[in-house]
């Protein structure tokens, strides 16, 4: 297991005991006594910070979800009201499936992009570390930028997309301004920032030994055979963490679509849902209860729905990667 | 024929790909020293006849770029400066300190890695304005200090602490080294390269940051560069070459970054145990 493998395997330091007199156990007492003593001293800042920053607001946020809190308001018990409406009301299950369609296409999406991405990558050729470097910018350019030039890029008239497209006679379509190509639209401005996930498969292929590839050959294996059964297993754990990893954003998928949402709406739009709602998303519904409507209420059940929903997924993509991932023997 | 197959196709898709990944940067760029005729120009215009240098000069006159950069190069540094002091420490204690929280400790790491935002951003904001913080710079920077929000970072830094042979450790130890000593002596120093990569992902990631902004800070003076290029989009949403300018100003120190920082970047991410 990626994170698991060498949690457990330092044996407990083993300090010289000669004899096993009285002494000696009282030493090696007093020994992990202040061993406790050091781990909670470094780790210290680290859990004042959990506590303060982590714990004390995911109690809070989960009692805020029974309530009816909105910071004007006296706060009042109301029960499960608040995960009643998440079930009632019709917008989240918009955004929910706006939310789906996004983890369902724009993961494998991503991912696929950036291991082939890598896998140019990892072959010698001249002047690999500017074409490195060309793929990985886009994943390091701001998001509001990025937003930016995607709509300029996008822009049904004189975008750069559609002004390509004409000159082939094509009629490109009107991207970020109708809900058919809103969400493929984002789709292409992700493939083009995975960079990020580029590099860690770069690194991953790096690592895979020669001698796998060797082996493969003489038994005679294609590039597809050698891709199968040599370069896919041996990056198994690393597609894992970039899936979960991946699997994680997209739930919480959220900058590039409020930016997009609330730019190309004229004027002070408040809704920011985009086209016939087709960039409310999860999160950005959450946001707008918590912060445009002031329900905190509404918005605390809905953060630990979607805590709930991507703790089940990581659990469950857990229990399935038994089935795929290999950990090579060390 | 085998020549063909291993350098001829790779080179070509390479070179094809960077092109596609290339072109909307160098249409921001182009965009960006247009006038507003050839803005719209049809067929489109891809070399700016005569570069609009002032297009620049405008955002300038319009915005205040120095102070946005300043507020944001403020958060990025102070962001940078609080992880690198929690993030080892934690890194540490999960990794060569052998105690009984240790695995507790790595758990709760994992843990913060997977919780989403959304579940602490309400009662956070609602802790910071009571203790009217909101508006000021201590939400967007205390919280690295302390580890908050760092849980990958700590993971990386940890996968690669976990490299270094712990005999290292206990060597020192014998020889009556205090931990102190051991981790500043002997950890961090072994440790530069993973560190600094830490150094920038973490400034990458603040500088870009939109909406830790977006909730904290409400007034004109302290915006960051992402918010003041928000702020100014929403009144400037036509004038495109305008916005791309400033797009090109905002990227720009970015891309420096990185060109500086690229090997050790790559060189640290490889190093990490992340590789599997």
């Amino acid at each position: 297991m990626l994170w698991e493998r060498d949690s457990l395997s330092i044996p407990f330091p083993s300090f010289p005991t000669y004899s096993s007199g009285v002494t000696e156990e009282n030493r090696g007492l007093k020994m992990r006594k202040k061993n406790n003593m050091t781990g909670l001293l470094f780790a210290g800042p680290f859990l004042i910070g959990f506590l303060l920053f982590t714990l004390y607001p995911t109690g809070a946020s989960l009692f805020y979800s029974f309530t009816n809190f909105n910071l004007f308001k006296p706060l009042k018990w109301i029960g499960l009201e608040n995960y009643k409406w998440i079930i009632e009301e019709k917008e989240v299950l918009i955004s929910i499936r706006n939310t789906m369609y996004m983890v369902i296409i724009a993961t494998p999406v991503s991912l696929a992009v950036g291991l082939f991405m890598a896998m140019l990558l990892n072959t010698k050729v001249r002047g690999q570390s500017i074409f490195r470097t060309l793929f990985y910018i886009p994943s390091i350019v701001p998001v509001i930028a990025s937003s930016l030039v995607w709509m300029w890029v996008l822009n049904p008239q004189s975008g750069m997309i559609n002004s390509i497209l004409k000159i082939f006679g094509v009629n490109g379509p009107n991207w970020l301004l109708d809900a058919a190509w809103t969400k493929p639209s984002l789709i292409l401005m992700l493939g083009w920032g995975s960079g990020g996930i580029m590099i860690i498969f770069l690194a991953a292929l790096q690592e895979v030994p020669r001698s796998l590839y060797e082996a493969a050959d003489i038994d005679g294996s294609g590039e597809l055979g050698k891709f199968y059964h040599v370069t896919l297993p041996s990056i198994s754990p690393i597609i894992l963490f970039q899936l979960i990893m991946s699997l994680i954003t997209y739930f919480q998928f959220f900058a590039q679509a409020f930016m997009l949402s609330s730019l190309t709406a004229s004027g002070p739009d408040q809704s920011m849902s985009g086209p016939e709602n087709s960039l409310l998303f999860y999160a950005i519904l959450l946001y707008r209860e918590a912060f445009v409507d002031f329900s905190m209420g509404h918005a605390s059940a809905m953060a630990w729905v979607l805590f709930l929903i991507t703790g089940i997924v990581t659990w469950l993509v857990f229990k399935t990667s038994k089935k795929w991932v290999t950990y090579g023997g060390e | 024929m085998s020549t063909l197959k291993q350098k001829v196709i790779p080179y070509t898709l390479l070179v094809l790909c960077s092109a596609i990944f290339a072109l909307p940067l160098l249409w921001l760029l182009s965009t960006s020293l247009k006038s507003q005729v050839e803005l719209f120009a049809d067929p489109p215009i891809f070399i700016p006849h005569n570069p609009q240098w002032h297009n620049y000069a405008d955002v300038f006159n319009t915005i205040n770029f120095f102070r946005l950069t300043g507020n944001t190069m403020f958060i990025s540094i102070m962001a940078v400066i609080g992880v690198l002091i929690s993030g080892p420490l934690a890194a540490y204690a999960c990794s060569h300190i052998d105690w009984r929280g240790k695995n507790i400790l790595f758990a709760i790491i994992i843990a913060t890695m997977l919780l989403p935002y959304q579940v602490t951003m309400v009662p956070l904001y609602v802790l910071f304005s009571k203790m009217n913080l909101v508006g000021t710079y201590v939400p967007l920077v205390l919280p690295a200090f302390l580890g908050a929000g760092a849980g990958y970072y700590i993971f990386l830094l940890r996968q690669f602490f976990l490299t270094l042979p712990h005999s290292l450790v206990q060597a020192a130890r014998i020889d009556g080294a205090t931990e102190a000593r051991i981790y500043v002596q002997i950890i961090l120093p072994l440790c530069k390269p993973v560190v600094s990569t830490v150094g920038v992902l973490v400034f990458l990631s603040t500088w870009s940051d939109f909406l830790g902004p977006l909730l904290y800070l409400n007034d004109q003076k302290t915006y960051t560069l992402s918010l003041g290029l928000y702020a100014f989009m929403q009144t400037h949403y036509i004038q495109w070459e305008q916005l791309m300018a400033a797009s090109a100003m905002f990227t720009v120190p970015i891309i420096i970054l990185f060109f500086f920082a690229q090997k050790q970047l790559i060189e640290g991410i490889s190093l990490t145990g992340i590789k599997g």
